[in-house]
């Protein structure tokens, strides 16, 4: 029920003509400009299904964008900007997960499985390694089908 | 009346399906030859009715049909008969007939260009493909049928999704379901094996083709969905990581680690059952992709509906296909390490290298995607993993990959010669070198880009030099077997693919700006002036035309024509104007008037300039076309000395 | 025996997926939890529907808790909500303010007149800007501010009898109890 709601405020929100994630802003200079789109590219449209505050075209994601915009002109710095984001909508807000205790097995668990899968690696490559060693070193190269080994 | 026979017809190939899927499996295992030999015929027949039942979908859009709920819900009178095709598999129902379909395709081209496997294993392959089509009929018949009716019946239809309405959409989802489901096949081959206890590697051999096709059609599936993206939605990226995208990258990565290593099986015999168990993971990825969009479990600009019904019947369904599977090996995996032994310095190592980073990334990018379900369910708080950490931590892992590409082909089978290696390191090194210090000073010392140039030129290079040292060392006619050729496109294909994507993300430059007609604005090297808005229409919208004269020292190179659609059903779709290039492509987004309702003064318009863009999909096409050539290596055909008497030689589908 | 890790490995993801399957019935994946329970509220200033004279403050409402209900003429889902309120909204024993979020003051007032007007209070935010401080981001949506002036509450979503009686009304009562 709830979902159903929740879609047909989007539809009704995105179908709005009004809004529009093409929204020219008065920069001071193209080098803020290209800041704002990198820091509204990492912050998340909360009503959109998964887009950035930089693409989306809902009204939300433009009176965002408009916050953004009046917090880099009072001089805020990028992180206290996201900070800003986070305290009024949680991390959620934020495509770059912070990392803390709850991220912790986000962050390294690739990290992990490179680890593990290393030393698998490395065992089954000796392992090979020691069978090869004592084999002449043409048999070791000799090519098992018809091909040449190239 | 016909819609009711579409449905007949994919009861009847379901249930031809339970025959494939169970008769010559145990007609296998009790030595049966007449229920092995009801595979192929079964196989064809289920074939049959699941092409009746496509066409009969297909008829039902094309005359309009909307007593079918279907129908109605993606299609309507003012739609085009080429999109109404294509509506045939814009939601959930066509989707999974689709797929199914495809899946009746590859098993068919099976039937046909299996007669050199012997007849057992045969069976057990085209047995297993049965019981993946019951599973997948099944479903449709009992939850997802297309063939609904919705009485009263409307008078005219929704609407294809606006977004859906593009020639990407026409070949996006079939090409990118026969990579998918492609892998079906790989799956099949190691499940025979397993049962089978077949213990040589021969069957590698015949499984290759197969799997190369099937990744190389994958690879062209995600480049179209890539392309339709940038040019459909308006915001100018070609990738966000999105569930959807990664449901088709996981496969991806994992196939592409799979056609590596049954070269090593195949070859020298070894790692039989890391290679078996790769393929097992390529297609388990491929189901698990098809349930993260179905099921609701995830958010996704582009899930189908969800329903916690379809989303249970398709976690059972890999329960027991994955799960039975991953069983499967756990039990009869080869337990004693056979084939040849390789040296530390070898193309194995190599090769072993490269798979391990691709894997990593694989249950990286498996790991990010699930996070916030695992969030919520360790109660670890609603977290977003976006870009910011994918990109990230892929580009990590891929830089060994990169690093270590141009050695490949110079390492060879078991025992590689670092002596041949280190005059290329230094004749790659220094291009790569050179040419970076060259571009730092066209792109104002940005180092992404920089890196991207040296990375680039190193694959490109020393993928080159292979090029040059085989074509002045062996004889014509012999200097690129069908199988090295595809691999060097590939691995040239890589090094374009990251000039593209290191050159665009760096130097693309991007502004939302408030034009008035004749009003000019300097974006990169180019002058854009805005010429104004007109109204147009098309068969099933109407809208506004901007015009756009893009100008370079004064002489027009383009006349660009962003339009703003409203359709048929209200839906408004921004259709970008994009002027392609080789080396950059410019990109116009019309949005709104600034003052609304005067469309004849100023309006907002997105101006981008994208340079090297058309690389990233130019170096996926490279990998396709490497996959496609690979397959055609006449080895794979040909028939080992110990043949059946009779079997004739047959080419596979490629 | 390491061959059967795979399986494992999948058995756990067979496990978060049905889990996943299950929470999605009782939850709406786009409901992002307040960073501000147990938070102030955010100062604000706005001025009283149809009045703009008039205005009211953080510091106005000081003193007793009550509930802030974020709604518009357009949402459809206020629509649905909206008889609840009515219904339920006295019996509830707190100061009932409506948030006016996003509307033309002449819509708003007319779909009150219309549906009939629950509240003791209508707050109007049409630019929507004080709403970003309370984390906003849909309607209709409902804050339990305490008489310190504190969150203690957030609805995502439509009140329902059922919300009503098992989320809201047990925190208004922790409130009550710790009244001196």
């Amino acid at each position: 029920m709830m979902r159903r709601v929740v879609l047909l405020l989007v539809l009704l929100v995105a179908t709005t003509v009004a809004a529009q994630a093409i929204d020219p802003l008065p920069f001071k200079d193209h080098a803020q400009e290209v800041r704002f789109q990198h820091l509204t590219a990492q912050l998340r449209c909360l009503v959109c299904q998964n887009e950035s505050l930089n693409d989306s075209n809902a009204d939300l994601a433009r009176d965002l964008r408009h916050e953004v915009f009046d917090l880099m002109q009072q001089g805020k710095s990028d992180q206290q900007i996201k900070d800003w984001m986070v305290a009024r909508y949680s991390k959620f807000v934020l495509y770059d997960p912070p990392l803390d205790a709850g991220t912790a097995l986000l962050w390294f668990g690739p990290l992990l499985v490179l680890v593990l899968g290393g030393v698998a690696l490395v065992v089954q490559v000796r392992r090979r390694a020691r069978a090869a060693a004592t084999e002449p070193a043409s048999a070791v190269t000799e090519s098992n089908d018809s091909g040449e080994n190239w | 009346m016909i819609p009711e026979l579409g449905q007949l017809a994919l009861i009847l190939a379901m249930l031809l399906a339970l025959v494939q899927g169970v008769v010559p499996i145990v007609g296998a295992w009790r030595g049966n030859n007449a229920m092995m030999s009801l595979a192929r015929p079964v196989a064809a027949g289920q074939f049959v009715f699941v092409a009746l039942a496509m066409g009969i979908l297909i008829h039902a859009f094309l005359t309009f049909d909307f007593s079918v709920g279907y129908v109605a819900a993606n299609s309507n009178l003012a739609l085009p008969w080429y999109y109404r095709i294509t509506a045939v598999w814009g939601a959930h129902e066509g989707s999974m007939l689709l797929w199914v379909f495809i899946l009746n395709v590859w098993t068919v081209a099976l039937a046909m260009f299996s007669r050199q496997l012997p007849e057992a294993f045969a069976a057990r392959v085209l047995g297993v493909m049965g019981f993946i089509a019951l599973g997948f009929l099944a479903f449709i018949v009992f939850t997802s049928n297309p063939f609904l009716r919705e009485l009263p019946m409307q008078p005219d239809g929704a609407d294809l999704n606006p977004v859906l309405q593009d020639p990407g959409m026409t070949f996006h989802p079939p090409v990118l379901y026969m990579g998918y489901v492609g892998f079906s096949v790989a799956f099949a081959f190691s499940i025979a094996a397993l049962l089978g206890g077949e213990l040589e590697q021969a069957w590698v051999r015949w499984a290759r083709p197969w799997t190369n096709v099937a990744w190389a059609f994958l690879s062209g599936g995600i480049v179209a969905g890539s392309w339709w993206a940038y040019a459909e939605l308006g915001w100018g990226g070609w990738w966000f990581w999105d569930p959807v995208e990664n449901a088709s990258f996981m496969p991806w990565l994992v196939g592409a680690a799979l056609v590596h290593a049954q070269a090593i099986t195949e070859k020298r015999g070894s790692l039989r059952s890391w290679t078996i168990l790769l393929s097992l993971f390529a297609f388990s990825l491929s189901l698990l992709g098809t349930f993260l969009v179905r099921s609701g479990v995830l958010t996704s600009v582009h899930a189908f509906a969800s329903d916690p019904r379809r989303g249970l019947y398709i976690l059972g369904f890999l329960v027991v296909v994955i799960g039975g599977s991953l069983l499967l090996y756990a039990v009869r995996a080869p337990k004693v390490a056979g084939g040849r032994a390789f040296a530390i310095v070898s193309r194995e190592t190599a090769i072993l290298i490269g798979n391990l980073l691709l894997t990593t990334a694989a249950a990286m990018v498996l790991l990010g995607t699930l996070f916030p379900l695992l969030g919520d369910a360790l109660n670890l708080g609603k977290v977003s993993v976006g870009p910011p950490y994918f990109g990230f931590l892929f580009n990590l892992l891929m830089l060994p990959v990169v690093l270590l590409l141009p050695f490949g082909p110079y390492l060879r089978w078991g025992k590689g010669d670092t002596g041949v290696l280190k005059p290329i390191a230094l004749r790659a090194g220094l291009a790569a070198i050179v040419c970076a210090v060259v571009a730092a000073f066209f792109v104002d010392n940005r180092l992404k880009a920089i890196a991207g140039v040296a990375g680039a030129v190193w694959v490109c290079v020393g993928t080159l030099l292979y090029v040059i040292k085989r074509w002045r060392e062996m004889p014509r006619g012999r200097r690129f077997p069908a199988e090295m050729a595809g691999m060097l496109l590939a691995h040239f294909g890589v090094g374009i693919f990251v000039a593209g994507v290191m050159l665009s993300e760096s130097l693309s430059v991007e502004r939302d700006v408030r034009m008035e007609p004749g009003k000019i604005v300097q974006l990169g090297s180019y002058d854009f002036r805005f010429d104004g808005v007109r109204e147009t229409s098309g068969p099933n919208w109407r809208g506004d035309e901007g015009v756009v004269t893009i100008m370079r020292d004064g002489a027009t190179v383009a006349t660009m024509h962003p339009q703003k659609r409203t359709y048929t059903r209200g839906q408004v779709q921004t259709e970008s104007a994009i002027d392609a290039g080789i080396f950059r492509d410019i990109y116009v987004a019309l949005g709104e008037p600034m003052e609304a309702g005067n469309h004849e003064g100023a309006w907002a318009l997105r101006l981008y300039q994208k340079p090297f863009i058309r690389w990233i999909w130019l170096g996926g096409l490279f990998m396709m076309l490497g996959g496609f050539v690979a397959a055609g290596e006449r080895r794979f055909r040909v028939q080992k000395a110990r043949s059946e008497a009779g079997t004739t030689i047959a080419e596979p589908a490629a | 025996m390491s061959r059967l890790l795979p399986f494992f490995a999948f058995v756990g993801l067979v496990a978060l997926f049905g889990f996943g399957i299950w929470w999605n019935t009782k939850h709406d994946l786009r409901e992002v939890p307040s960073p501000l329970i147990g938070r102030a509220a955010p100062e604000f200033r706005l001025p009283v529907l149809g009045d703009p004279g008039r205005t009211v403050s953080k510091a106005d409402l000081l003193g007793k808790p009550y509930l802030l209900n974020v709604f518009g003429s357009w949402c459809f889902a206020c629509g649905e909500e909206h008889p609840v309120l009515m219904a339920e909204g006295k019996a509830l024993g707190v100061m009932l303010v409506g948030y006016n979020y996003k509307d033309e003051p002449a819509a708003a007032k007319g779909w009150l007149a219309e549906h009939g007007n629950p509240y003791d209070l209508v707050i109007a935010d049409v630019e929507g800007r004080t709403a970003i401080d309370f984390g906003v981001y849909g309607a209709p949506e409902t804050f339990l501010v305490d008489g310190k002036g504190v969150i203690r509450y957030k609805r995502i979503g439509p009140l329902t009898p059922d919300v009503i009686e098992h989320e809201l009304k047990p925190a208004l009562a922790k409130i009550a109890r710790e009244a001196p």
